[in-house]
């Protein structure tokens, strides 16, 4: 009986021939990271930890200051301060301070800390991002990474696989978002609990590393441990471009064990919008704007869609145009790299020109943190990831998440609108 | 972890996610007692209010899902609730729960059978959940055997700990 792309990644960190799903192993980790927030919770702990001065591998472990920052008030910078002595105390290798880095999901693959078939464990959940690039990887509370700091492994109940299988070629205006929330939709926020997703099908060959980044970051919202993507061509060029370490290019065996396998037509997919306030809660745009549906507020970035080729969507959508006076558009470029690109694309000039305001790199609006939280009874269409009640602000308040066109097409009317009208229209 | 826990039910539905156990505006605290006063800020402004120390959270399937972060179930024990009954538990929250030593019972018959409002007893150590109002008992789903072992060794660090010093030897 073969193994799961997962599976073979887990057995060997575990140093195991094989593994089955419900199996506890002990897994050695390629890559730890943590953000100002989990951190500050995982170096306390660590510090309550009898003999464990130093973490595994000051190399081995990445910190990414996003969440609060800019620091937003004292208690924020208290634990960005705290963060950033851990770092200089143990001379971790990759510490990113603000200015130099961003989101820590956009951050990492970016500085080549991410390769095919390693295994790594982030405080974030949606560290499964890196899924993206044939690696496993799952979020995990601090207490968790604070052993993994100083063990340099963790246990690992080995998941059963979901296997989603995409076919067709996606329409005008149709991304990798919208695939993933038709996806969330189908399996549910608890459709994927405790499994692995592994992505299939010719769709998703065709798709860009940014397409792929952003579906494996939604992972999580079926509840999944990890999803994952095989490397190929693309994935091997994008990582050897960023580094010269060595790394293992693994594929699902023919013979592998799905727990369920999920056909998905893309061909046929219309761009999808998540309603209020489940990411499950998906449908398509067409049935979405015909409820005439007027938004407060656009927000263009996150881990999710924060990438250069998502900037590049919305500017041209927005060029030479400007955005409806009954709404306020924030861009958030998910890093320092992915924000001096889009400088000097004139990406930023085309957005301010339209009128959005274009913040600093962060992960703040996203979580109701900083930098564009929304008021009672706000509305609010996202490129970001989550929309439970409060998610970006005010219990009162209200986030439909959609593909960054999507959230473009409706900057210009200030209603939710259908990106295809737009096509239609010659934009 | 005491060996008797008691209080009274709140009862709760699905998918109570982490953005309304503790919003995202107070992830940069880490003082438990002050994060215990948001307590499920999102979902009832009122909990932290009604509540008295040794209260039961109830609740449908899927609880704690979103994100990781390890202030959720740190919040709901520092709020004085003694444990979390529900059918089923997101994974990185049931980690975490039992990471923080925040007891937590899986059982859909309890979640069934209690009220709003019941008087709850139960033994983390054996996973019984007696309903006082009721007269009822309910048995919670065990843990896994590893994750017993954990428990009974007093939690992660302890087990880091041991491991730390296994491999200096």
């Amino acid at each position: 009986m073969g193994m799961t792309l997962t599976e073979k990644i887990l057995a060997r960190h575990a140093g195991l021939e094989r593994v089955e799903p419900g199996q506890i192993i002990n897994a050695n980790v390629d890559l730890v990271l943590a953000n100002e927030l989990s951190a500050a919770v995982a170096i306390g702990v660590m510090r309550g930890i009898k003999g464990a001065d130093r973490v595994f591998d000051r190399s081995r472990i990445a910190l990414v200051e996003d969440h609060f920052v800019p620091a937003k008030d004292a208690q924020s910078a208290k634990l960005a301060k705290l963060m950033k002595d851990f770092a200089i105390e143990q001379e971790i290798v990759h510490f990113f301070d603000v200015g130099r880095g961003g989101i820590e999901h956009v951050v990492l693959p970016e500085e080549g800390l991410v390769a095919p078939g390693e295994l790594i464990v982030g405080g974030d959940s949606h560290t499964c991002t890196y899924g993206a690039f044939g690696a496993f990887a799952t979020g995990m509370g601090s207490t968790d990474i604070a052993a993994a700091f100083v063990l340099g492994e963790v246990w690992l109940k080995v998941p059963a696989s979901i296997k989603l299988v995409y076919n067709g070629k996606l329409g005008p205006m149709v991304y990798a978002k919208d695939l993933m929330l038709r996806t969330v939709g189908e399996l549910g926020i608890d459709g994927a609990t405790y499994r692995a997703i592994e992505y299939h099908g010719t769709t998703v060959d065709e798709l860009s590393i940014t397409g792929r980044i952003t579906m494996a970051n939604m992972a999580i919202e079926a509840g999944a441990k990890n999803g994952i993507f095989h490397a190929d061509a693309k994935t091997i060029a994008f990582v050897k471009e960023r580094t010269n370490r060595d790394f293992a290019v693994d594929r699902a065996d023919h013979d592998a064990v799905y727990e369920r396998v999920v056909t998905i037509d893309a061909g046929s997919l219309e761009p999808q919008v998540a309603c209020p306030h489940t990411p499950d809660n998906v449908h398509p745009i067409s049935e979405v704007a015909a409820d005439n549906v007027s938004v407060d507020q656009v927000f263009v970035g996150s881990c999710t869609n924060g990438y250069i080729e998502d900037l590049r969507i919305v500017a041209k959508i927005l060029d030479g145009k400007k955005i409806a006076s009954n709404v306020r558009v924030i861009v958030n470029p998910g890093s320092q790299k992915v924000w001096m690109q889009a400088a000097q694309e004139g990406v930023l000039t085309t957005l301010a020109a339209a009128g959005c305001v274009v913040n600093t790199p962060g992960c703040g609006a996203c979580f109701g943190g900083h930098m564009g939280t929304l008021g009672d009874g706000e509305r609010a269409i996202s490129t970001t990831n989550r929309n439970y009640v409060g998610r970006m602000g005010s219990p009162k308040s209200e986030v439909f998440l959609a593909s960054p066109a999507t959230c473009a097409a409706s900057a210009l009317s200030g209603r939710i609108t259908d990106p295809r009208v737009l096509e239609l229209a010659g934009v | 972890m005491e060996a008797r826990l008691s209080g009274k039910a709140h009862k709760y539905g699905k998918n109570v996610d982490t953005d309304v156990i503790i919003p995202g505006k107070y992830c940069n605290i880490i003082d438990p007692v002050e994060l215990g006063k948001h307590a499920l800020e999102g979902l009832d402004p009122e909990y932290t209010r009604k509540m008295k120390t040794g209260d039961v959270i109830v609740a449908e399937t899927n609880f704690g899902c979103g994100s990781s972060r390890e202030v959720a179930p740190i919040a709901i024990k520092g709020s004085g609730t003694s444990a979390v009954i529900a059918k089923s538990f997101a994974r990185i929250f049931y980690r975490n729960a039992l990471n923080i030593g925040l007891p937590i019972f899986e059982s859909e018959a309890a979640v069934d059978g209690i009220t709003d409002g019941d008087e709850i007893e139960l033994e983390p150590a054996t996973g019984k959940i007696v309903n006082r109002t009721k007269g009822q008992t309910y048995q919670a789903a065990e843990f896994p055997p590893f994750m017993r072992s954990l428990i009974d060794a007093g939690g992660l660090v302890p087990y880091v700990e041991k491991r730390l010093a296994e491999s200096k030897k």
